[in-house]
């Protein structure tokens, strides 16, 4: 009966009672919004970083890791791949040759990364293939092509079909040239990649600077689930646990190829935490003054309930469960309008294209997809609770204070 | 044996920069079955006094005894349960749980009480039958007269089963056609089942109908006497209207 006269009790000022509630669920919507919106963002980048560039995992020589020289190679590929192939959970294996190099046009040079890769395993591991603004993708077979990023091509005021030339240091370290034919233009959501990086089949590449048979500088591994990238790393690490230990090639992760891609993650997910717990605590200051306007307004009533018999006990217990419902039934609401908000946005997507050229340096794309995971519901339903419950003391300690004998006092 | 015994019984608020003596030096006792009504001017202590009949107030000093049970000794969570097993109240206004129906509002009494939810749904109909109110048992006090919102009061009171009513002005609201309504039902209540009634009042209707009337005057007792009510009277409320 507590429950259902507490219950009744939060409706006796309709009005009021949907203010605190429309408050609260605002308030809601705005911090899990803006996690959303954040998480969205964040997750977005972190995927298009694994599908374009990084994969969720990659092998090395341990040496290269330290200073990227082509001489550091990992021995037979294929045998490796092919046991990387066996996994479950794995869409795509492949490896490529990578050297740092200097790339010229009649205008300008640069200095670039230049990735021997095998077309037709490439694009089961990364979706650059997909990025193509003009031309097309490196066609297997057809010599000395190059597949450049459009901010590249831009600097060196380039076109599809342009040459350009090449210079790297060979296995020796002598500086060497190749001139190159534009196939295509890419463009992802990282200028700085694009910028950064060009293409070349994996035999062109191994000719010119002489890289040795049957070697390859890294093997990327995609999976089908980002969230296996540990499980899967440690089963390749338990496969090659003696060419590992004898440190012949070393398994990373993307998250240890690129640790600030994890950091500004979690830096995110903690700034849009902080926001939400303040935003909470500024509507417990609400639900809490609410609380005692309600029970200023009930003193004869709540004395009457002592001068009967209801003990102190049962009146706290009361006046705090018309706090939690009150709050609870807000934060219900919150969540529930916050989950139709970012589903409906995550569906149609947050167009931010103006601002688009500053987010794309920075690497986000400039199509936001707000989500957020059941789990962060969870944490925050129950931080709603935790809310209600604090806000529910200060009320009910007020109540108790009561004198019934004012009850009896009262003159209407 | 008294069912109240008050024993020199003394109340001082020294809230204002004057002390007030609301109640000075009062030793009375109430017999079971009584219907008393206690008068006085404004002012003059009636509620004080039902305060600490009740228990809802500490005297300054002296005593209360209710069966015997030294009521001033209780601390304010025990007197709490006593107040929920042995006494009953109607108050003048705010008797009743807004939120809750009339019969939920006696329910509500016993539920405290514990008392199993079968038992309960027999008292309340039997509660409400004899204040007049069956009809009306699931309308909340809103929808309900001053008059009716009384009387669910003294059926509340009652579904406790206490020792006594204690009744602060509960005509004070109410027309005379009202005022008469209940109290015959409190009469009835009265002399069917020896209910024990102490009523604060200067409603003259209802000093009419006490049988004694206890006259207080600054926080003394003035005048005590008790009065052979025609009982005709009694019975036939139509008289009086
Ligand atoms: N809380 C209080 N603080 C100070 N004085 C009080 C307090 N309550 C009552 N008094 C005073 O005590 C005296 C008795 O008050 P009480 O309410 O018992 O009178 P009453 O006979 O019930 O009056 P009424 O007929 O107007 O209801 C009055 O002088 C009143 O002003
Ligand atoms: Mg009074």
């Amino acid at each position: 009966m507590l429950f259902s006269i507490a219950w009744k009790n939060v409706w006796r000022n309709k009005l009021r009672s949907l203010i605190v509630i429309l408050s609260i669920s605002l308030g809601l919507l705005g911090g899990l919004f803006y996690l959303a919106f954040a998480n969205g963002m964040v997750q977005h980048q972190i995927d298009a970083t694994i599908k374009t560039q990084i994969s969720n995992i990659q092998l090395h020589n341990p040496k290269y890791m330290l200073d990227n020289e082509v001489k550091y190679t990992i021995s037979s590929p294929d045998s490796i791949i092919n046991k990387i192939e066996e996994i479950k959970g794995v869409r795509g294996v492949t490896s490529r040759i990578k050297s740092t190099a200097m790339v010229s046009s009649a205008i300008t040079g640069a200095g670039i990364t230049i990735i021997g890769i095998n077309p037709v395993k490439e694009k089961n591991v990364t979706n650059l293939y997909k990025k193509i603004i003009e031309g097309t993708y490196l066609i297997p077979g057809k010599k000395y092509q190059i597949f450049i990023g459009q901010k590249l091509a831009d600097k060196l005021k380039v076109k599809v079909r342009s040459k350009i030339v090449i210079a790297a240091l060979d296995m020796s370290g002598n500086i060497i040239y190749g001139a190159f034919r534009i196939v295509g233009i890419f463009k992802t959501e990282s200028t700085n990649f694009d910028l950064s990086n060009v293409f070349v089949l994996k035999n062109d590449l191994r000719k010119l600077i002489g890289f040795p048979a049957k070697q390859t500088t890294e093997i990327a591994v995609l999976l089908n689930d980002n969230n296996q990238t540990n499980y899967v790393a440690n089963k390749i690490k338990k496969i090659f646990s003696k060419a590992i230990s004898e440190k012949k090639y070393e398994v990373e992760t993307w998250v240890e190829i690129q640790p600030a891609l994890k950091l500004i993650n979690e830096m995110f997910i903690q700034y849009s935490m902080i926001f939400l717990i303040i935003i909470l605590v500024a509507l417990s200051f609400g639900i809490v003054n609410t609380m005692l306007m309600a029970i200023m307004e009930r003193v004869r009533e709540l004395g009457m309930l002592m001068a009967i018999g209801m003990s102190k006990m049962k009146i706290f217990l009361m006046i705090m469960l018309e706090t939690i419902f009150l709050s609870i039934t807000g934060g219900a609401a919150g969540l529930f309008i916050s989950w139709i908000a970012i589903t409906i946005t995550h569906k149609t997507g947050i167009d931010l294209s103006v601002v688009s050229e500053g987010l794309n340096a920075l690497g986000y794309s400039s199509f936001v997809h707000p989500m957020l995971g059941l789990t962060y519901y969870i944490l925050i339903g129950s931080l709603v609770i935790v809310t209600a419950i604090t806000s529910s003391v200060l009320p009910a300690r007020k109540a108790l204070k009561l004198n019934p004998a004012e009850a009896v006092r009262q003159n209407v | 044996m008294s069912i109240i015994t008050t024993k020199n019984l003394e109340k001082i608020y020294n809230e204002s920069i004057v002390p007030v003596h609301a109640i000075n030096n009062i030793s009375l006792s109430f017999e079971k079955g009584e219907f008393t009504a206690i008068v006085g001017p404004s002012g003059c202590g009636k509620t004080t006094l039902l305060n600490l009949l009740g228990g809802l107030d500490k005297p300054t000093s002296g005593e209360v005894f209710i069966d015997g049970i030294n009521l001033t000794e209780f601390s304010s969570n025990k007197i709490i349960n006593f107040r929920l097993r042995n006494i009953g109240f109607v108050f003048q206004a705010y008797n009743l749980i807004p939120v809750l129906t009339a019969k939920e509002n006696v329910e509500f009494i016993m539920e405290l009480q514990g008392i199993p939810k079968q038992k309960r749904e027999e008292r309340v109909v039997h509660l409400l039958e004899q204040v007049g109110l069956k009809e009306r048992m699931n309308n909340r006090p809103g929808e309900l007269s001053g008059g009716q919102q009384q009387r669910v009061a003294v059926a509340r009171a009652l579904a406790s089963k206490p020792k006594f009513v204690l009744a602060d002005e509960p005509t004070a609201n109410l027309d005379s056609t009202s005022t008469g309504n209940l109290l015959d039902i409190m009469l009835k209540l009265n002399e069917m089942e020896n209910t024990t009634f102490i009523f604060a009042t200067h409603d003259s209707r209802v000093m009419k109908r006490a049988r004694r009337i206890i006259t207080l005057d600054d926080g003394k007792v003035v005048q005590d006497e008790n009065i052979k009510q025609n009982m005709k009277k009694q019975v036939n409320p139509a008289d009086e209207n």
